[in-house]
């Protein structure tokens, strides 16, 4: 177990350093960052100074740990557009995210088990088509899209819930829909899969014989198997959430790290957009480990292993 | 002969498959006493597993099974509701199954399995649930029996784990042991020992025992009562004595000459084996279904075969011929 | 001796050849037929914007802002209504169809390339290399596609070109997982022992035994990755970061209806479903394909 733990452990840095490379190097994917700060109005001169003033005149290993060294002391820069330290900024906006991202997952298990389970009791029953077909739909739904229509509808046509901000809970609704729904298809699809597995195995077969009830056999037999992969692939998703908040929180104008995120971009703040880049994946990163030893806890045969 | 604990009449057992019926089990009857071990025979697909779970209720959903009457301790299972057959289940009939490896639930103690059982049917507290599947462990021969509660079934060996699926079988003192073949999956030298160890608890226990195998060793030790089953009918039952010693049924004759017999086979000689195609049970079957592979066959095995019996007791056999096998003893080969 | 020929017991159990059979199976798949049939039109539409597009996408008229489409009191002059720039939304959605679907092909054609080989090579060689392929699907998988793909579309500045190549460059990682499990099953079959055996070179085992063999899935993938790209590109461009205007691309048209929605909610409805209509489809035929290649899969 330890020696797992450990091995995972290196790996989930390692991918961490690889990350930190390419999210360093998108600095230089636009040629001159120098250039890009100085604005359309700077001349060669002011140019020149920018990149001396940033230290972009020297190699590019030595800034690479430069930035390395000082990200891991939390310095991660500044921004060019609110010129504040980068990690302030970051960490002022990622409660909303954090928030979003747990309502988000727990909406998404707590529709799509459930809907699983009950598809793969009855299967090719009625609520086993109308799960495949909203999975199928889910996918298929453009969450910006499917956000403007609950704003139009819940916000706008009906009044009953407010369409931007973040000042109270309720105003969290909608967004939780619209960013735990596109995780719910795959959510779905394993868990009904996972039990449909179980179910037809032969240790199902031994809790009937002796005796026990449908609602024992389903839950305590056999759910708790096929909730094992479903928690490894909730982690992953909540790191695909993070990642997709941005849409999100565009769209319901939460001032988030998402829409951090998206204003950086647009503003050319290549600082913070690296720094958010890296942090997200962090959170991928962190979440697929803690789920890597989730998993292993869970699961007797990799315990002892 | 005792007083009879399960009485079977006519049992059928139908599976839909693509394009048809598969009719698995067509009307058979047994009978099994209290304390008695009756012993059903047969090549895989014959329907002995399926038997079994019909027993137990234990056929999945998409499974016709029917019966003319069907009686446990004068319990009627033919109309048996779930919770009639739940209460039954585990407490007072249980069932071994083939897989030690796969029929136990990984993510459970061993422990937590054992009394499972127990608590589910008897008014128990934990504390001594647990000192009866200590004392069940041991019975099975499982030493350092208390510290095994605390195991998964992964820690264990397939041999230990059919160990523990006995003990759990026994739990609740069955009046009903099904044990569908226990040992196939088991490595040889082991498998006498676990048989062994089933039948001496359950006579000490006095259970009756239903046992499913396709090994007629086995069934020679062990059997009070031996049915012999083939493509889904019981070609012949009776005394494991009668049985043996005077098989009537072609089919049952056809198994006997595949075993070697200390002092009887000669060394070298080799050994029966029985040619021809195990029919399609898909549609309907009419008619004897060993005909396919019977060197005595004549025009007649395809109507009615006649139920007729040798003369001695319960023994009964299904065949055209009067005499059965005897035809072939006289008819030179 | 009974005459055996003609005994019911031993009739031959005749059943359809696999031909049949498929065919058989893709007939019977509604999802799969309703996908398909879906798709082809919407790539007709694509293939024949020009003739099907009443007016020119591009063609503005302050005149004719904002006319409501038909069913809600328009005229036929425009069937789908004009936008804020008085463009003919019909003949924009038509040209948009041409911007998703080629967006979709090419990225999961690229994609689809560079997952494969690095897929393959990791499931058929194993050892370094599967772990190199396992690493960078890691670290492919912890970078947040969306913000990377605005970024990176944002510092290249927002193409058609650009937007297919970054997609292209990011969505692999299904196509190499995929792979590579395909792969590592049909590694151990018999068919491709015997093949080394007689000595077959490493290329030609994996072009005549391997792919063959992996392609149903490769199929299934490159469904799932167009649906997956159409919708991104859809996202970006509604962000403002993606295809820029005046290119018809249906996120754009939901993005530039987004500040009218108050008022005339259709701008926004209208180019949302037709994407998710032909995102749809391409699920269904994905799913399909993979019911029908291999019915024991489904899940």
């Amino acid at each position: 177990m330890l020696q797992f733990i450990l091995k995972r452990l290196g790996l989930a840095l390692l991918v961490a350093l690889t990350v930190s490379i390419i999210s360093f190097s998108l600095l230089f994917l636009s040629g001159d960052p120098a250039s890009a700060i100085g604005g359309e109005t700077a001349t060669d001169q002011d140019i020149e100074a920018i990149r001396v003033l940033y230290g972009f005149d020297r190699p590019l290993v030595v800034q690479y740990w430069d930035w390395l060294s000082s990200a891991l002391t939390g310095d991660l820069g500044e921004s060019y557009y609110f010129k504040l330290p980068v990690a302030s900024l970051i960490a002022d906006r990622l409660q909303i995210t954090m928030i979003l991202g747990v309502c988000g997952i727990s909406f998404a298990l707590l529709t799509a088990v459930p809907l699983g389970v009950a598809a793969a009791i009855r299967p090719n029953s009625f609520i086993d088509r109308l799960a495949l077909f909203l999975s199928v739909a889910g996918q298929a739904m453009p969450s910006f899209w499917f956000g403007l229509i609950l704003i139009v509808v819940f916000a706008i046509q009906l009044g009953w819930l407010p369409p931007s901000g973040a000042s109270s809970p309720v105003h969290f609704i909608m967004p939780t829909i619209v960013l735990g729904y596109y995780a719910m298809p795959a959510i779905m699809r394993l868990t009904r899969a996972g039990m449909l597995d179980v179910l037809s195995s032969d240790y199902i077969r031994t809790a009937r014989a002796k005796g026990a009830s449908e609602g024992r056999v389903l839950f305590k037999h056999a759910l708790r198997n096929a909730i094992i992969p479903v928690v490894s692939l909730a982690a992953v998703q909540m790191g695909f959430m993070l990642g997709g908040s941005i849409v999100v929180e565009s769209i319901f104008a939460l001032h988030g790290a998402g829409y951090l995120a998206w204003e950086s971009i647009a503003r050319n703040d290549l600082p913070t957009v690296q720094a958010l880049i890296l942090v997200f994946s962090l959170f991928y990163i962190i979440f697929t480990f803690l789920s890597d030893v989730l998993n292993a806890w869970l699961d007797p045969r990799m315990r002892a292993g | 002969m005792g007083d009879t604990l399960l009485t079977v009449r006519g049992l059928t057992i139908n599976i839909p498959v693509g394009g048809g019926t598969l009719h698995a089990v067509r009307g058979i009857d047994f009978d099994v006493d209290r304390g008695e071990t009756l012993c059903i025979v047969g090549e895989s697909g014959s329907g002995k597993s399926l038997t079994s779970l019909a027993l137990m209720g234990l056929l999945g959903g998409r499974i016709d099974r029917r019966a003319t009457e069907m009686q446990f301790d004068g319990i009627d299972l033919t109309r048996a509701n779930a919770r009639t057959m739940r209460a039954l289940r585990g407490d007072r009939m249980s069932m071994i199954f083939q897989e030690p490896m796969t029929s136990l639930n990984p993510a459970y103690t061993i422990g937590d399995q054992l009394t499972e059982a127990l608590l589910l049917h008897r008014d128990v507290g934990r504390e001594a649930a647990r000192a009866r599947a200590v004392e069940l462990l041991e019975k099975v021969g499982i030493t350092a029996a208390a510290s095994r509660l605390g195991q998964y079934p992964h820690q264990l060996s397939g041999g230990l784990r059919q160990r523990v699926m006995i003990a759990m079988a026994l739990m609740c003192e069955p009046e009903l042991i099904i044990a569908d073949e226990p040992t196939t999956a088991l490595d040889v030298t082991i498998q006498a020992q676990i048989l062994r160890l089933l039948v001496d608890l359950g006579r000490e226990m006095n259970m009756a025992m239903i046992l499913i195998t396709h090994d007629l060793g086995v069934v020679a030790r062990v059997a009070d009562k031996v049915a012999v089953m083939y493509a889904g009918e019981l070609v012949e039952t009776g005394s494991a004595s009668e049985v043996f010693n005077a098989p009537m049924h072609p089919y049952t004759r056809g198994l006997l000459r595949c075993i070697p017999q200390p002092g009887k086979t000669e060394r070298g000689a080799r050994l029966g084996t029985i040619p021809g195609i195990v029919p399609s049970l898909v549609g309907g079957v009419t008619g004897c279904p060993f005909r396919t592979r019977c060197d005595q066959v004549v025009d007649a095995c395809r109507q009615a075969i006649p139920r007729r019996n040798p003369g001695s007791g319960n023994h009964e056999f299904r065949c055209v011929h009067e005499t059965g096998h005897r035809m072939a003893e006289e008819s030179p080969a | 001796m009974a005459d055996m020929a003609t005994d019911p017991l031993l009739a031959d159990i005749t059943g359809p050849t696999p031909g049949q059979m498929l065919r058989k199976r893709i007939f019977g798949h509604q999802g799969l037929l309703i996908g398909a049939v879906v798709l082809g039109v919407l790539v007709l539409v694509a293939i024949f914007a020009p003739w099907l597009a009443p007016h020119d996408p591009y063609a503005q008229s302050l005149m004719a802002r904002m006319q409501p489409p038909v069913f809600l009191g328009g005229s036929w002059e425009h069937p789908l209504g004009t936008d804020h720039l008085g463009r003919d939304y019909l003949s924009r959605l038509i040209y948009g169809a041409r911007v998703s679907l080629l967006i979709g092909t090419v990225a999961a054609l690229i994609s689809g390339v560079i997952g494969t080989a690095m897929g393959v090579a990791a499931g058929y060689f194993g050892g370094r290399v599967d772990a190199v392929v396992t690493f960078l699907i890691n670290v492919r998988l912890a970078m947040p596609v969306v913000l990377v793909a605005l970024a990176v579309v944002a510092i290249m500045g927002g193409s058609l070109q650009v937007v297919i190549v970054v997609l292209g460059l990011l969505l692999w990682d299904r196509f190499a997982v995929v792979m590579r499990s395909s792969t590592l099953q049909v590694r151990g079959r018999e068919y491709v022992a015997a093949a080394r055996a007689v000595g077959c070179s490493t290329p030609r085992i994996l072009m005549s035994e391997i792919m063959p063999n992996i392609v149903n899935n490769l199929i299934v993938v490159v469904t799932l990755e167009m649906a997956h790209a159409i919708l991104l590109e859809a996202a970006l461009s509604f962000l403002g970061l993606g295809v820029q205007p005046p290119t018809p691309s249906w996120g754009l048209m939901v993005s530039e209806g987004k500040n009218m929605m108050l008022f005339e909610p259709w701008m926004v409805m209208i180019p949302g479903v037709v994407l998710f209509v032909l995102v749809l489809a391409i699920n269904l035929m994905g799913d399909g394909l993979r019911d029908v290649t291999a019915p024991e899969n489904r899940s």
